[in-house]
């Protein structure tokens, strides 16, 4: 039955989530945002709460499949966490000490073993290198097995919580004259010798986020650290399967990483209905665009894009929990709620003026830390190819 | 129904509005797709199509098993897909086809008992029943709170003046509903019966519509008896709008559907520089782009439309679903004819006639009420 509300169960998470964004992180937006790559030690707090399930996950699981069998399960729910942690701080919520994006990518393709064995660690994502951005099937970093190990050697760049994490979901190709089918996803823990962190970025916004550059250089993992087959398929059904199972990633780590961007929306136009709202304007969702004055219509149409782009989100979310294929579904969120948020906290700034502008409110943050939303877990032209792909029926060759 | 609390967030149709969806696609295909270029270029509703689409019953669908109807009841959901699968064959088609239900509904919503046991027996006999609903007034800055038509109490009933403009059927409607303001009292609801002395129908000419029959309607000091005014208590008018609303982002959703169809295939069909336009991104981004907003637009309206039937609060969802429809449905017109160049803005193709349909979407008001 069509419904597009939240279940009661997931509604409370959200509710409990903003409780603990508006508490526990929002007061130290600012202080975090001044303090590049200073440690929150006060997000401790939060990530214990988090992991605990406490206000957080108590519920979470417990919303049960309907008679007619539909699921709202851990996609849905993250999209719901995720906008409202990123509703106190984006760069805050990237930064919780025990939570990584390389978390979801073992989650996703990981055994049962090295889910197990990996639950606890701190995990980010080793993808982009100074060279390959969007191009990820280019990427150079090599993986060659020797005994009962992989030896890594190769450069990252933009590791989010590189520096603060333990774990390491590293991109490796095993062979690169093979192309796409040869890139593989390896487990690696800090401090294996020759794995160093060499550089943390200076950033415009997200700035309590650590960003790191991270080299291998003979760096030895065991064997069994690698996500996936080990096998490089030669025919190119199968290197197109290959490379599919490494970037299958992306379809559960682009809502949630969509859902940042309406969090991060949610915040500044909240808080510019409220200034706004101090000098008299007041929103009755009544009057037609045409008639309301710029100022209210622009408010609007802010909101009537953050609730398409929150919606698109919470489809390609549901789709995920269903056992939906939901490729198309995933980009189509990622695009739309990366340029909403952009869209909508730069528009925020630029209606509160000169309040806006200023370092005394947290808009001209909201909006310098949207503009990554826009560009990370796949930048908004990348997501409009994929699209496109789909939607034409091409292939890369085809459409470039 | 289950509490809503209970439920799981869900975008699957129920078998029935399934089985539905394939009769409106169906009917949508061979009886408005394939007549609307024709229909658009003469001004004219294809013979006999009014009483082709009586026989999908839509009219009848809400009404109660004790009045003769389907006994389906409110059920904004199942309308929405409706008009979305009818405006996929033609926004103009729909609208008319639509137009009875939207009259139903609003007296099923709003109306006494009196008035459905009177009026709503009509529309289950399976013959096409004129109706519609009336509240757009001929003015640049028109808001639906102030209405200039005025309803004046008198010894026999109400006296009204004023006018109306872009009325779907509105040439000849047998049943409407008026929305005028009713001095003293705030907007009000009538049902006029035929054309009482006063009432005056005249054919409008827009850029868009044209295979819909659109009129404006003038009201002269006409007598309506104290049994028109619309139901025992005072009418909601932002419910009325709201409701409308859902079925207007409906007809929006399924012609840019349409579009979104039309323009993939002839993307990869047409070459040039030697192969299919579609393989250059300045091409290929307008169409993800036009099947991510649609998608947006799909999901707001949907969301609107199922709070409506769960009893919950919709308006703001409404509002904003039409605010973005308004908006959206009109870029995805314009890029729809930008995909085909020149011969987009011929004839030749549908593209220019929906970009012509769509720029209604954000006027409409008071029509295809849910």
């Amino acid at each position: 039955m069509i419904n597009l509300e939240l279940s009661a169960a997931h509604q409370e998470t959200y509710n409990n989530l903003r409780m603990v964004a508006e508490h526990m992180m929002r007061p130290y937006s600012r202080k975090y945002d001044k303090e590049e790559h200073s440690y929150p030690k006060e997000l401790e707090e939060v990530a214990k709460l988090l992991e605990g399930g406490g206000g957080a996950a108590k519920s979470s699981g417990k919303a049960k499949p309907d008679q007619e069998g539909v699921k709202n399960g851990g996609n849905l729910l993250s999209v719901s966490a995720y906008e409202a942690l990123c509703w106190g701080d984006v760069g805050l919520m990237l930064s919780m000490p025990g939570r990584g994006l390389g978390n979801a990518a073992i989650n996703a393709v990981g055994t049962p073993e090295q889910i197990k064995e990996f639950s606890k660690s701190y995990a980010a994502m080793c993808i982009t290198e100074p060279g390959t951005g969007s191009d990820s099937a280019n990427i150079s970093t090599t993986a060659v097995l020797d005994g009962d190990h992989w030896v890594i050697n190769g450069e990252k760049i933009y590791v989010t919580a590189g520096g603060r994490c333990d774990t390491l979901v590293v991109w490796a190709t095993l062979d690169k004259s093979k192309g796409k089918a040869a890139i593989k996803s390896f487990i690696v823990r800090k401090g294996t010798p020759g794995c160093e962190v060499t550089r943390l970025e200076h950033k415009m916004g997200i700035r309590a986020s650590d960003t790191a550059a991270i080299s291998f250089s003979d760096c030895r993992i065991p064997r069994a650290n690698l996500l996936g087959s080990e096998e490089v398929a030669t025919d190119a059904e199968g290197r197109k399967k290959a490379f599919g199972g490494v970037m299958q990633t992306f379809d559960n780590t682009r809502p949630p990483v969509a859902a940042m961007a309406i969090g991060t929306a949610r915040a500044a136009l909240d808080m510019t209905r409220e200034i706004i709202g101090h000098e008299g304007v007041e929103l009755s969702f009544n009057k037609k665009p045409a008639n309301s004055s710029a100022l209210e219509a622009e408010l609007y149409k802010m909101e009537a894009e953050w609730e398409g782009a929150k919606l698109l989100v919470q489809k390609a979310a549901w789709m995920a929990d269903n056992g939906l294929p939901n490729s198309m579904e995933a980009s189509m969120c990622k695009a739309k709620a990366g340029r909403m948020g952009n869209y909508v906290t730069l528009r925020c700034v630029e209606l509160c003026q000169s309040l806006g502008y200023s370092e005394n409110e947290l808009l001209e943050k909201f909006a310098r830390d949207s503009k990554i939303i826009d560009i990370f877990e796949g930048t908004q032209q990348i997501q409009q190819l994929i699209v496109a792909r789909r939607l034409l029926g091409k292939s890369s060759t085809q459409l470039k | 129904m289950s509490n809503a609390a209970q439920q799981l967030f869900d975008l699957t149709p129920t078998d029935e509005q399934r089985m539905n969806r394939d009769t409106m696609q169906r009917f949508a295909a061979a009886e408005m797709r394939a007549q609307a270029k024709v229909a658009d270029a003469s001004h004219s509703t294809p013979d006999g199509f009014y009483d082709k689409s009586a026989e999908l019953g839509l009219a009848l669908l809400p009404i109660p098993e004790a009045l003769g109807g389907a006994g389906v009841g409110h059920a904004p959901i199942a309308n929405t897909l409706i008009i979305e699968d009818l405006a996929h064959g033609d926004m103009g088609l729909a609208l008319g086809a639509i137009s009875p239900l939207a009259f139903v509904n609003t007296v099923l919503d709003q109306g006494s008992d009196a008035q459905r046991e009177h009026y709503l027996p009509r529309f289950c006999s399976g013959e096409f029943v004129p109706a519609t609903t009336a509240l757009i007034e001929a003015k640049a800055t028109f808001d639906p709170s102030q209405l200039a038509t005025t309803a004046t109490r008198n010894a026999q009933g109400f006296s009204i003046t004023g006018s109306k403009s872009m009325v779907p059927l509105g040439l000849d409607a047998e049943l409407l509903l008026l929305i005028a303001e009713l001095e003293g009292a705030g907007p009000a609801a009538f049902i006029v019966e035929g054309t009482p002395a006063g009432m005056t129908r005249s054919e409008e000419a827009n850029m868009g519509l044209c295979t819909l029959q659109v009129a404006s309607l003038q009201f002269d000091q006409m007598q309506l008896p104290a049994s028109a005014l619309l139901g025992d208590e005072e009418f909601d008018l932002q419910r009325f709008l709201d409701l409308s609303r859902i079925g207007i982002c409906a007809l929006a959703v399924g012609t840019c559907q349409a579009i979104l169809e039309y323009v993939t295939e002839y993307v990869n069909e047409r070459e040039a520089f030697g192969e299919p336009i579609s393989h250059r991104q300045s091409v290929a981004f307008m169409v993800a782009d036009i099947a991510i907003e649609l998608e947006a637009m799909r999901l707001m309206t949907w969301r609107a439309a199922s709070r409506a039937e769960q009893g919950l609060e919709f308006h703001q969802q409404a509002y904003l679903a039409k605010t973005f429809c308004g908006e959206h449905a009109m870029k995805i017109g314009t890029d729809g004819v930008q995909l085909l160049g020149g011969h987009g803005f011929c004839r030749e193709h549908p593209v220019e006639m929906w970009y012509r349909h769509l720029r209604a979407i954000a006027i409409l008001d008071g029509v295809a009420s849910v």
